[in-house]
């Protein structure tokens, strides 16, 4: 987490601490096992109440943030939600709800900002990979598959990146419109649902294009940048719960009768998973302020923090389950809640190899 | 050892008087730095005699324009300015030579550990000729019998009147030949436990009774020097802290050193780009280009790999300077720096092996090819996970002192020294 906060964004952490704890916490997780929504409809329009939907969206639009960027607010609920593995549509409704409010037109706001920032409604944000868009009366006929598309299937909305002739677009989609086919799927995390979308000839009208026709590319790459801001800042809040698990555990347990803490050998592997948290903690926050402040190397930053963090994020889960022994690898016991919701992050809006060839392709040019 | 925040006390910031805005200061660097400070070197910078004294000349330069100490307090000659405004220092010089040698050691931890621990006369006598490039400094702590076991120090100081008699042997003390001044801890009590029996001294280097032989490392470099004194007379206005006292100087000293080596020490100014051979992301797209691997998959993966460690060392660096300042995280969190960024210079090492091929182990006779600098380099990369602290010692502090897990078993602890078992080199 951001070491310099705010008086008013150190009262925002802990008021959503506290909310999580005591409206979901890990029980109830487990409990929304089965729950075809993964979440709790009632929880997540309090969660809104507490300004979670509307902290990218501009004040004239029903939004407001805390802090001069709302990105940087925003962050700090996502690593809460890490560290309970929190349920909820918080990338997906906040990636939507940005995206309207910096490019949607007056009647996009008007028809669909109320109802996700009151959390009565959820849109979903379908990736950065286009489908493909055939010009039709201003507009488009859609067609193309998304997957895996997170919320998919409790979205009202959809948002669509279109590819048409070399140019790229946005269009928001009800997710009802006629021939668009929604498939919940399983997936790895107890809570968190995916869904496959896909669109056979789908056609929406000129007033569904959001921002300016064709224009769309820088657009969709911010979506991007902030899908992936959020997932790093989650996945930097379970590591730090799930390292303060182990070395509390490592000091409780003993064998041969000392404690395990005081080995070397686990010793030294914590300080190394001690150096990786700092550093996971260190390239999600410079990630935040980078798109925050939209610098010129936003790109690279986000990309270096996921490249970064995906895969030394499961593996240092991986380690803190190797010390706790046996209980470790129970369904009983949360790590795997931890690790499930790590791995999804470090697997979806492009893997670690993925962003680690934008940074090289910002160095050597793209690939032939 | 909980009063280990760098930042602290010693660096600027609240100094009373008018500060000059941060954006005056950039100003007048702007239109300072291009008439008076050469551009960049090309490749990584050798330490040749001409090197030094070259540096001493820009750090003169620095000094004559106003540059000098940023956030070294007035007092001392410096500038007595914030954090702000050494950042702006690094970005308008960013691309121009600097006189980075004297950044680590000699600012970075000497000059530092001097103003938290040395007297006002000795601050007064030696920071502002630092700053003129008149003193350049080093630390003599190693010794030939044990490198982790600072306080196991056997090079003794023996109380004769006025002064002290230094006899005994120091190493691992980079660019001592061209040195002027160290800090050097030495044994002044042998009747109580170690710790509590070390004094930490100002040595003159180049004075009789004082002998530095340079080393000759793996990479070919003789930067690392080792120091034998006979009989070496030390004023007593030459101890730093109390005597008997060196432990707590030291660890001050150590505390700086993690931060300095990390890249975060505040008394430092200016970044070379092309300090450390494949520290160079242009090399390495160079080298990358000329192979013709600039589609090969693997390739870029470790290219990006050097580039995605680079951003989050800048990250973690700034990360641990706030939380120091800040007061959130102890001293030992410089132990985080350390640790990383050797882990870093082990892994591009390999890195640039990997990617230079069999240039990296035969080159044209005429030429001294980037593939070469790489391979001579990798022969030596254990040397960022030894100096400074080895990685297992790094270790230690972050799992004790900033975790709070048990220390190791000692057997020389609560033991008076001369009583302590010592291994077959004396």
């Amino acid at each position: 987490m951001e070491l310099e906060l705010t008086d008013e964004q150190a009262f925002f952490v802990e008021t959503s601490r506290r909310f999580l704890e005591t409206e979901c916490g890990i029980a109830a997780v487990r409990d929304l096992e089965s729950d075809p929504a993964g979440y709790d409809p009632k929880v997540w329009a309090q969660a809104a109440q507490l300004g979670w939907t509307s902290l990218l969206v501009p004040e004239a639009d029903g939004g407001g943030s805390l802090s001069e960027h709302g990105l940087l607010d925003l962050v700090l609920v996502a690593e809460e939600m890490g560290r309970l593995v929190a349920p909820g549509p918080l990338g997906p409704v906040n990636v939507v709800a940005g995206a309207l409010g910096r490019v949607g037109s007056p009647q996009q706001k008007a028809d669909v900002l109320p109802g996700l920032l009151a959390g009565e409604r959820v849109a979903a944000w379908c990736g950065a990979r286009p489908v493909a868009g055939r010009p039709h009366g201003g507009g488009f006929v859609l067609s193309g598959t998304c997957s895996p598309v997170e919320a998919g299937a409790q979205a009202d909305h959809l948002l669509v990146a279109v590819e048409h002739g070399g140019a790229c677009s946005q269009v928001l989609v009800p997710a009802g419109a006629p021939g668009v086919t929604v498939t919940p799927m399983s997936g790895l995390d107890l809570v968190r649902r995916f869904a496959e979308v896909r669109f056979d000839d789908v056609a929406v009208a000129a007033d569904a294009v959001v921002g300016p026709v064709g224009d769309a590319a820088a657009e969709v790459e911010h979506a991007l940048r902030v899908a992936c801001t959020l997932q790093c800042a989650e996945t930097t809040g379970i590591l730090d719960k799930v390292f303060t698990m182990t070395v509390e555990y490592l000091g409780d347990r003993y064998s041969f009768g000392r404690p395990l803490a005081s080995y070397q050998a686990l010793k030294h592997r914590v300080a190394d998973d001690k150096v990786v948290l700092e550093a996971c903690h260190a390239i999600a926050t410079a990630a935040a302020r980078a798109v925050a402040a939209a610098r010129p190397d936003a790109g690279d930053v986000v990309s270096a923090a996921k490249a970064w963090i995906g895969p030394r994020a499961t593996e240092m889960i991986q380690d803190c389950i190797q010390l706790h022994g046996g209980i470790g690898v129970t369904w009983e016991h949360d790590l795997h809640l931890y690790l499930r919701r790590a791995t999804v992050n470090r697997a979806t809006h492009g893997s670690p190899e993925d962003h680690a060839e934008r940074v090289a392709a910002s160095k050597l040019g793209a690939t032939a | 050892m909980s009063s280990d925040v760098v930042g602290s006390q010693g660096p600027g910031g609240s100094e009373p008087g008018p500060v000059e805005p941060v954006e005056e200061f950039r100003a007048r660097l702007r239109a300072w730095v291009p008439g008076n400070l050469p551009p960049e070197p090309e490749g990584a910078i050798k330490r040749t005699d001409e090197r030094w004294a070259h540096e001493r000349v820009l750090q003169r330069r620095l000094w004559d324009g106003g540059f000098a100490g940023i956030r070294v307090p007035k007092e001392y000659g410096g500038l007595g300015l914030t954090e702000a405004h050494r950042r702006a220092f690094d970005e308008e010089t960013a691309g121009y030579d600097l006189p980075f040698s004297f950044n680590v050691p000699t600012l970075g931890i000497l000059a530092a550990t001097l103003l938290d621990a040395g007297t006002h006369e000795q601050k007064l006598r030696h920071i502002p000729a630092i700053l003129k490039g008149e003193e350049l400094w080093v630390q003599f702590l190693s010794e030939p019998s044990g490198g982790s076991d600072l306080a196991g120090c056997l090079t003794r100081a023996d109380r004769d009147g006025d002064v002290f008699v230094l006899n005994g042997s120091k190493i691992w003390s980079s660019g001592a030949y061209s040195a002027d001044y160290a800090m050097c801890l030495a044994r002044t009590n042998w009747d109580v436990p170690k710790h509590r029996g070390l004094t930490m001294f100002i040595v003159e280097i180049h004075q009789p009774g004082v002998t530095v032989e340079q080393i000759r490392q793996t990479d070919g470099s003789t930067e690392f020097c080792q120091e034998f004194f006979d009989d070496v007379p030390i004023p007593v206005s030459d101890v730093v802290g109390e005597v008997d006292d060196g432990w707590s100087v030291a660890n001050r000293l150590l505390v700086h050193e993690r931060m300095a080596v990390g890249g975060g020490s505040p008394y430092t100014a200016g970044r070379n780009s092309k300090h450390e051979v494949g520290d160079d992301e242009a090399e390495l797209v160079g080298l990358i280009r000329s192979r013709g691997l600039e589609h090969d998959r693997h390739a870029r993966q470790l290219l990006a790999e050097v580039s995605v460690r680079s951003m989050v060392r800048n990250a973690l660096v700034e990360r641990v300077t706030t939380g120091l300042a800040r007061g959130v995280m102890p001293g030992a969190a410089g132990s985080l720096i350390k640790l990383y960024g050797a882990e870093t210079t082990v892994r591009r090492a390999e890195i640039g092996l990997e990617l230079a091929g069999d240039g990296a182990v035969a080159w044209p006779a005429d030429g001294d090819t980037a593939a070469a600098r790489l391979g001579r380099h990798s022969l030596g990369r254990q040397g960022a996970a030894l100096g400074g602290g080895s990685n297992e010692i790094q270790r230690n502090i972050i799992s004790e002192r900033l975790l709070g897990m048990p220390r190791e078993a000692a057997a020389d602890r609560d033991v008076p020294y001369r009583d302590v078992p010592r291994g077959g080199r004396r």
